[in-house]
C-alpha cells in the first residue's frame, strides 16, 4: 500500500517529535518499547505499507489513517492511534463483528473524500493540518454535505472504533504495544488484584503488565469470535 | 408434530436467577424438575476479561434467543413504538445471573406498604394520580426467612445495620430488622470510596458497603472476589460471582432430579379443556417437543413471562393464558435509574480494579426515610458510588467542557483524567400508572412470527420530582468531596427496555387487579406458578433480584407444601 508523501512526511516529523517527548516526559512508557520503537522509526514508511489490510481498499486504507493521525495524534504525550494500530483494529473487524459497518466505511471515506474535493479543491491528505482539522470539525458537526446520513454519524462511528482500536485488547489488532493503555495510566488486564496490588496501585507504584486477556489460556479464544447470532441456536 | 416426552412433575421455563434459585427446593422436596434453557452452559473458561467483547459488543446479549426478540418500545400510546436495539437479558444456565452486578437488597418494609403507610403518614391525596399501586398481600416481615435462606443459599457479602432492632451503624440504619447478620462480611473498599463515605458522615448521612452476591471471602467452597476489574457484565472466572449457575443450580443437579434441557425455546404453555396448564410446547435445534409436567413454574423474565402468556391462547383463554381480567401486561413498570451525575475529581482515583457491587450506599433519602410532608413526592432514592472503570470507557469519558472529543488537546485531557471522573447512577422508587403497561407489538415479530413485546411507559412526576432532589443530594456529595466538576444528566421519559422490569403478572389478593396470588400461584390456572420481578407490585429504591429470588423460593416452597392440592 502507497502513502502519500504529505502523509508520510507529516507521520516521520510527528514521530521524531513523539520519540523526544516520550523520553522526556513519558515515565509509564517502558524503555524497552521505547528503544524498539526508534529501531523501527526508519522503516515506518514500509511498515505501515505492508500493513496488509483485508478488507478496506488501498485509497481507503490511507484516507482513515490520514484520519486517525488527526483524531489521536502522535505529539508530546505520547505516541497516537496509528502507532497503535488502530485502523488494523477496524479492518480485522470488519471481516468479523464490525462486518454490518463495511458499507458504512465504504461509503462514509467516499463522502468524506467528495466532501474534501468540493469543499477544499483537494483530496484530505494534501491538505494542510489546520484544513484537516476544520474539515474534521464539519464533519463532526454534521454540517459536512453529501453524506448520505448528518455527517457526525459517520464521524462518531469512526471515532467509536478508533478508541477501541487504541484502548481495547492488543488481542483484536490494535493498541499496539499497549501504546493505549500506557497513555490512560491504566496498568493492564489482571486476573487478580489482591489488597496488596491496589495498595500498590493507590501509592503509584504498580507497573503495567502489558498483557492480553488471551495471554492467559485459561481464557477460550472461541467465544471472543462469537459475532452476534449463534448458529446453533435451537430454532 | 411435537414429539411428546415423559410427563415430569415440575417444569421451570428458564434457569435464570429465579428459576435457577426455586429449583433447589424444589429439587431438594423429592420433585422430579425439567429446567428448559434457551441458551448454553458456560464455564469459567468463557469469562475472559476482555472489554471490547464483553462491554463493547454487549456478548452476554449477543448469543441467545432474547436477542431475536427485542421489544418495541414507546412512551405513550399516541405514538408509534420502535424495536429497541438490543434486549439486556442474558440466555445461558444462570440467566443473567451470570454477568450481573450481584447487588443483591432487600426491600425496605415501606415498599411493602406503600399505600397504606402514605396514607396513614400524609393523606391519601399523596399517592401520585393516575396509579394502580396496591400494598403487597403481605409485608416485609413475611418475606424477611426467604430473604435470610437465600443470603446463605446463594451467598451474599454485607455489612447489616439492624439486627433484631438493634441498629449497627456500621450497616444500613434503615433496612428492615433481619435475624441475623450477612453470611460474609463487605467486599472491600479503595481510598476513594473511604474518601466518599467519611465526607458522607460529615454531611450526617448513613454510608455503609452495600450487600452484593459476591464472595468477600471463600464460601462454599469457592474463591472470594479477586476484583479484576471485569464484572460489570462479565461473569466470574474463579466463579465468585454467586451466579445461580455455581449456586443453587449444581445443588439441584447433584440431587439427580433436576433436568436442564439446553437451547430449548419455549413457545407456548399448554392447557386442558378444564383451563389446567398440562406442559410446554419448546423447539431445539429445529425439532418441536411437548413436555408434559403436573405443574409449570414460569420462570423467564417480566418481557417473555408476560409475552409467553399472552402468546399462549386456548379456547378457555382467548386473550392469553392468566389473562381472563385483563391484567397481564399491566402495572408494568422499570426501575428509574437514569438521572445520573458525573464528576470530575483533581486526584485519580484508583478505580481500575473495581466492580460495581463494591461501593458506599446511602439510603438516608430512600424510601419513606426522610419526612416527606412538605415535599411534592412520595418514595426516594439510593445514592451509590461504585468503583468500575475499564479503559475503552474511560478514554471515551466526557471531557466537561475542558476539552475538544479528538486531537492533541483531548489527549492531553485522557492522559490527565483517565481515572479522576466518577458517575452515579440512582435506584428511585417507581410506581405503576395505569397507562403505562405491556402488550404483543401489532407489527414487529421475531423469526419465528411471533410477536415481539411492546412496552408503553413513560415517568410521571413523581419519577422526575425524585429525580431531581436526590441529583442536588448527589452534587452535594460530590462537590464536598472534592469534585471540580459536576454535570446532571436529564430527568428521563421514556421507560426503555430494562433488566429493572417489573410487573405484568403482578401478586396479589384480589385477581380482578392481579394476575398471581400471594403465593405467585396464578389466579387462574391452580397449576402455573409465575417468578420473577413481573410479580412485583413496588420497586422500592433497590435492585430486584434478592427479592426476587426470596420469592421464588417462597413459591417454591409453597408447591412442595400443598403439591396435592396443586398439582394432583
Amino acid at each position: 500500500m502507497k502513502k502519500s508523501r504529505g502523509t508520510i512526511s507529516r507521520r516521520d516529523l510527528l514521530t521524531g517529535v513523539t520519540l523526544t517527548g516520550v523520553v522526556a516526559t513519558t515515565a509509564v512508557l517502558p524503555v524497552a518499547t521505547t528503544s524498539e520503537r526508534h529501531k523501527a522509526a526508519p522503516g515506518e514508511t514500509a511498515t505501515q505499507s505492508s500493513e496488509g489490510y483485508e478488507h478496506l481498499t488501498t485509497d481507503e486504507a490511507t484516507l482513515l489513517e490520514t484520519i486517525v493521525d488527526e483524531l489521536i495524534p502522535a505529539d508530546e504525550h505520547g505516541l497516537g492511534a496509528n502507532d497503535a494500530r488502530a485502523v488494523r483494529y477496524i479492518d480485522r473487524g470488519l471481516g468479523g463483528a464490525l462486518s454490518g459497518f463495511r458499507n458504512k466505511y465504504r461509503e462514509g471515506l467516499a463522502n468524506f473524500d467528495r466532501f474534501c474535493r468540493l469543499s477544499r479543491g483537494t483530496s484530505f491528505i494534501e491538505l494542510s493540518q489546520a484544513d484537516r482539522v476544520a474539515v474534521l470539525t464539519e464533519v463532526e458537526a454534521g454540517t459536512a454535505t453529501g453524506f448520505s446520513e448528518d455527517s457526525s454519524v459517520f464521524f462518531s462511528m469512526v471515532r467509536r472504533h478508533v478508541l477501541e482500536g487504541m484502548f481495547g485488547d492488543p488481542y483484536y489488532g490494535g493498541n499496539h504495544d499497549f501504546i493505549g493503555w500506557d497513555l490512560l495510566g491504566y496498568p493492564g488486564v489482571r486476573t487478580a488484584v489482591t489488597p496488596a496490588a491496589q495498595q500498590r496501585l493507590e501509592a503509584n507504584e504498580l507497573q503495567p503488565n502489558h498483557r492480553s486477556a488471551y495471554d492467559w489460556e485459561t481464557f477460550t479464544k472461541a467465544s471472543a469470535r462469537l459475532s452476534h447470532r449463534d448458529p446453533q441456536h435451537g430454532d | 408434530m411435537a414429539t411428546r416426552l415423559p410427563t415430569t412433575d415440575v417444569i421451570i421455563v428458564g434457569l435464570g436467577a429465579a428459576g435457577g434459585g426455586a429449583a433447589l427446593p424444589l429439587a431438594e422436596a423429592g420433585l422430579e424438575v425439567v429446567g428448559l434453557e434457551a441458551g448454553s452452559r458456560l464455564t469459567r473458561r468463557d469469562f475472559a476479561p476482555d472489554e471490547i467483547r464483553n462491554n463493547v459488543r454487549d456478548w452476554p446479549f449477543a448469543v441467545q434467543k432474547a436477542s431475536r426478540e427485542v421489544p418495541t418500545v414507546r412512551p405513550n400510546s399516541s405514538v408509534d413504538a420502535v424495536q429497541a436495539e438490543s434486549h439486556p437479558m442474558m440466555n445461558a444456565v444462570g440467566g443473567t445471573s451470570l454477568h450481573y452486578w450481584g447487588q443483591s437488597w432487600r426491600l425496605n418494609p415501606w415498599d411493602f406498604k406503600v399505600v397504606s403507610e402514605t396514607q396513614q403518614r400524609y393523606g391519601r391525596s399523596r399517592l401520585p394520580l393516575g396509579t394502580t399501586i396496591e400494598d403487597w398481600p403481605f409485608g416485609y416481615d413475611e418475606l424477611e426467612p426467604y430473604y435470610d435462606r437465600v443470603e446463605r443459599e446463594v451467598g451474599i457479602s454485607g455489612q447489616s445495620g439492624n439486627i433484631n432492632g438493634r441498629i449497627d451503624p456500621r450497616g444500613n440504619p434503615f433496612e428492615g430488622p433481619r435475624q441475623r447478620e450477612y453470611p460474609m462480611p463487605s467486599l472491600r473498599w479503595t481510598n476513594f470510596l473511604k474518601r466518599m463515605a467519611e465526607v458522607a458522615r460529615g454531611l450526617g448521612w448513613h454510608p455503609f458497603p452495600g450487600p452484593a452476591a459476591i464472595n468477600s471471602r471463600r464460601y462454599q467452597d469457592r474463591s472470594g472476589c479477586v476484583y479484576h476489574g471485569f464484572c460489570n457484565k462479565g461473569g466470574c472466572h474463579v466463579d465468585a460471582k454467586n451466579s445461580t449457575a455455581v449456586t443453587t443450580i449444581p445443588r439441584a443437579e447433584a440431587t439427580g432430579r433436576l433436568k436442564i434441557v439446553t437451547y430449548a425455546h419455549v413457545t407456548k404453555i399448554e392447557t386442558d379443556p378444564e383451563g389446567r396448564a398440562t406442559g410446554v410446547t419448546y423447539l431445539q435445534h429445529g425439532e418441536e417437543f411437548f413436555q408434559p409436567a403436573k405443574f409449570v413454574l414460569l420462570a423467564s423474565y417480566t418481557y417473555e413471562n408476560v409475552r409467553l402468556l399472552l402468546l399462549s391462547t386456548s379456547g378457555n383463554s382467548p386473550l392469553g393464558l392468566s389473562n381472563n381480567h385483563g391484567q397481564v401486561g399491566r402495572h408494568y413498570f422499570s426501575h428509574h435509574q437514569g438521572a445520573g451525575v458525573s464528576a470530575l475529581f483533581p486526584f485519580d482515583l484508583k478505580a481500575w480494579y473495581g466492580l460495581p457491587a463494591q461501593g458506599v450506599a446511602i439510603d438516608d433519602w430512600a424510601d419513606d426515610n426522610f419526612d416527606h410532608t412538605n415535599l411534592d413526592f412520595i418514595g426516594g432514592g439510593n445514592l451509590w458510588v461504585m468503583s468500575d472503570r475499564r479503559p475503552i470507557t474511560a478514554a471515551g469519558m466526557s471531557t466537561f467542557g475542558r476539552a475538544p472529543s479528538w486531537g492533541s488537546a483531548w489527549k492531553a485531557f485522557v492522559k490527565e483524567n483517565a481515572d479522576r471522573s466518577h458517575s452515579t447512577y440512582i435506584q428511585k422508587t417507581t410506581l405503576p400508572y395505569e397507562s403505562n403497561y405491556l402488550d404483543l407489538d401489532p407489527v414487529v415479530t421475531d423469526p419465528l412470527g411471533f410477536p415481539v413485546i411492546r412496552i408503553t411507559g413513560e415517568y410521571k412526576q413523581n419519577e422526575l420530582a425524585i429525580a431531581f432532589f436526590l441529583q442536588e443530594k448527589m452534587v452535594q456529595w460530590y462537590r464536598d468531596a472534592g469534585a471540580i466538576e459536576v454535570t446532571r444528566a436529564g430527568l428521563g421519559r421514556t421507560m426503555g427496555v430494562s433488566t429493572h422490569a417489573y410487573g405484568g403478572t403482578r401478586m396479589g389478593d384480589n385477581p380482578e387487579t392481579n394476575v398471581v396470588n400471594r403465593f405467585g400461584i396464578s389466579h387462574e390456572v391452580p397449576n402455573l406458578g409465575i417468578l420473577g420481578a413481573s410479580v412485583m407490585g413496588t420497586s422500592g429504591a433497590h435492585n430486584p433480584t434478592l427479592t426476587v429470588q426470596a420469592l421464588a423460593w417462597r413459591t417454591a416452597e409453597h408447591v412442595v407444601s400443598n403439591w396435592r392440592a396443586l398439582a394432583e
